[in-house]
């Protein structure tokens, strides 16, 4: 089942004269065009992606996989091109009806990890339940679960300036899966992190594709780090440079909780 | 959304700057407090005067010449001669006016009493030996002059505490005489220490109004009658019937023409009692005005906090946070911060304004008592609360329609 289509996916970011990139409004197509120059984020980008893929998304910086990611991820609209995700158009969501398919659906993983300071590492986890429709009363189990499959639990009252670099990931890891959504984005998850811990964030992100069945797709510059993939879409200017399985896939080791 | 999360988010978002937080509500503080303050202290006022009023008599009505003044400019002659004894005859017939109780007529002026050397300038009072009862005062030392004193226009005189004191020092004044324009009236009696009051008798000397019209201010009109019904039911045919006595007395067929009018106590303290609510409000409306600052210092403030957490809103944003969500976020936290405000300035309002009731009770010797306006202490509280939500509003909007992609790149 195709969880995600992309056809003809393009994105130009107009700068405005003064040489300020005006961004889009959300949810639309940008409105204005003027004499500012143009840059080519994407161009024409075509693919499909199985339910259950673990799919990387390789480039050097500039050649527009975040601007994907984003596209992907609902956080960002194309210029034009069509996207399905779960078979339905990106413009037939309303933008509240999207932000709860990125609650629902998706999951997400920065490479700055974004947890919010000050706050334990269980209130950090429970933030996307706060937006859903399920019972507080369920929280603190979902919560505990998806900090336990990570292997978080020691660490679930500390709050993220106790944590070191890997913990951190991992207990954004965690927030990404609390309400088990059916696909993970993860933007450079290894990439503010030293071998050993980017290692472990592999490892969990494999057990995920493996033991979960979760969609992952991932975004790296790393050749390393997309070998854990089953499937790598190298992006160059904004085009797609190559799309192929991986053969020789790198498995990281079984990841112990 | 649930609401206990989104204000346990909302108390993080404040703690996370304390101090900052704490500075920031400080006008809202400093606002509602004098706000509760003055009301409070304008409630006691109001109070100390409407209780003072009160002693006069709600059976009291008072003539005087000179038609009702219309507004504060008309220019009403006060010391108009339209009273005059033919009036108190009329008035004192009981065909004419069957409820009268008492009446008084009253004669006032300033002067200045000698004894020896010493000299006090003080009020003369013309009236008869009903003060004592229409004022419920009476002499601690010696007696009041009697009606036959009236009548015969005696030289005696009753004295203030403050009159006596200044003119005897610590001797015994009873029997002395005072000079007052070169006639020597004989101290018969002393009033006791009452302060301010609708009569300030303690700074005054009492003496027959016949004697005062004759020799003090030589007139032969009345500045005053003061009458009194005989129940308090009874009061306002009891003013229809002066009316009515006057009118005939004096000729008038046309009430708009009337050379007098008539008030009485619960005239006086509703004038009274506007004028101190007015004030109140004026000085309110002042204060409000340092609430006004407090907000736009709010929403200086969440401006700044909505830019350093640009990351965090990307994030929520990404996590499935609708913009309604975030602007209810901050919102929240806008408003909480200016109601936690308000509800400091109540207290600090209830505090001062509670030693300040103390203080002038002791300072001034008044009967201050302490007022809260509790309706003060909630409009306080919800118009700070709406502060928060006015002056939230333009940075809860600003935060939540931020792109989440630019938020989450935001350093």
């Amino acid at each position: 089942m195709k969880i995600i289509e992309v056809k003809n996916l393009s994105k130009i970011y107009y700068s405005s004269p003064k040489g300020r990139p005006r961004r889009a409004p959300a949810g639309g197509v940008e409105p204005y065009k003027n004499d500012g120059a143009e840059t080519h984020a994407l161009r024409n980008i075509s693919f499909d992606i199985e339910k259950g893929e673990y799919v990387a998304i390789m480039g050097p910086s500039g050649s527009g996989k975040s601007t994907l990611l984003h596209m992907l991820g609902f956080l960002d609209t194309a210029t034009s091109g069509t996207y399905l995700f779960n078979g339905k158009s990106i413009d037939e969501y309303t933008s509240d009806e999207a932000a709860k398919i990125r609650n629902k659906e998706m999951g997400f993983i920065f490479q700055m990890f974004n947890l919010l300071p000050r706050t334990s590492v269980l209130d950090n986890v429970k933030l996307p339940l706060f937006y859903s429709d399920i019972d507080a009363s369920k929280w603190d189990e979902m919560a505990n679960d998806a900090i336990e499959s990570v292997g978080m639990t020691y660490r679930i009252n500390h709050e993220p300036s106790q944590l070191s670099g890997g913990e951190q990931q991992r207990a954004a890891i965690s927030r990404a899966l609390v309400l088990n959504p059916g696909v993970i984005f993860a933007d450079e998850p290894t990439g503010n992190l030293d071998s050993k811990s980017g290692k472990m964030i592999m490892e969990t992100l494999q057990h995920l594709h493996e033991d979960h069945g979760n969609t992952i797709i991932l975004i790296t510059h790393e050749t390393y780090t997309a070998s854990h993939a089953t499937r790598v879409i190298r992006l160059l200017d904004g085009e797609i440079e190559s799309d192929k399985k991986v053969e020789h896939r790198l498995r990281a080791e079984k990841f112990k909780k | 959304m649930h609401l206990k999360y989104s204000l346990k988010t909302a108390i993080v978002g404040l703690k996370t700057n304390r101090s900052r937080s704490i500075l920031t509500i400080l006008g809202i503080v400093i606002g509602i407090t004098a706000i509760i303050l003055i009301s409070s202290l304008g409630a006691g006022a109001q109070a100390l005067i409407l209780g003072q009023l009160q002693g006069m008599g709600t059976k009291t009505i008072a003539v005087l010449p000179g038609r009702q003044p219309k507004s504060l400019m008309d220019a009403t002659q006060i010391f108009s001669d339209s009273l005059v004894n033919k009036d108190l005859d009329a008035l004192k017939r009981k065909t004419n006016v069957p409820y009268l109780a008492k009446i008084m007529p009253i004669v006032f002026g300033a002067d200045t009493a000698f004894n020896g050397n010493e000299s006090y300038r003080l009020t003369i009072f013309g009236a008869s030996d009903l003060v004592t009862k229409i004022f419920d005062i009476y002499p601690t030392e010696g007696e009041f002059f009697t009606d036959e004193d009236v009548r015969s226009r005696a030289d005696v005189v009753v004295i203030g505490s403050k009159v006596k004191k200044e003119l005897f020092g610590s001797a015994s004044a009873l029997g002395q005489k005072i000079r007052i324009k070169g006639k020597n009236f004989r101290v018969v009696g002393i009033l006791p220490e009452k302060g301010q009051s609708t009569m300030n008798f303690d700074e005054a000397a009492i003496i027959p109004h016949t004697t005062a019209q004759q020799y003090i201010f030589g007139i032969k009109y009345f500045h005053r009658l003061i009458i009194e019904a005989n129940a308090e039911e009874n009061v306002s045919s009891t003013i229809r019937d002066i009316e009515i006595t006057l009118r005939n007395s004096h000729g008038i067929t046309d009430p708009d023409k009337d050379d007098f009018h008539v008030e009485t106590a619960a005239d006086i303290i509703s004038r009274l009692g506007v004028i101190t609510s007015v004030l109140t409000l004026f000085l309110v409306a002042v204060a409000a005005i340092s609430l006004i600052v407090g907000g736009i210092g709010i929403m200086n403030i969440m401006l700044v906090s909505v830019t350093e957490r640009t990351r965090e809103i990307g994030l929520r944003k990404s996590i499935g946070a609708t913009n309604g969500n975030i602007l209810f976020q901050f919102l929240l936290e806008a408003v909480l911060l200016t109601g936690i405000g308000g509800a400091i300035g109540i207290c600090l309002g209830a505090v001062f304004s509670f030693l300040a009731s103390l203080g002038l009770s002791r300072v001034v010797s008044m009967d201050w008592s302490f007022t809260f306006p509790l309706s003060a202490a909630l409009i306080g509280l919800f118009v700070s609360g709406l502060i928060g939500l006015v002056f939230g509003l333009y940075p809860a909007k600003q935060a939540a329609k931020k792109s989440p992609i630019e938020a989450l790149r935001y350093e």
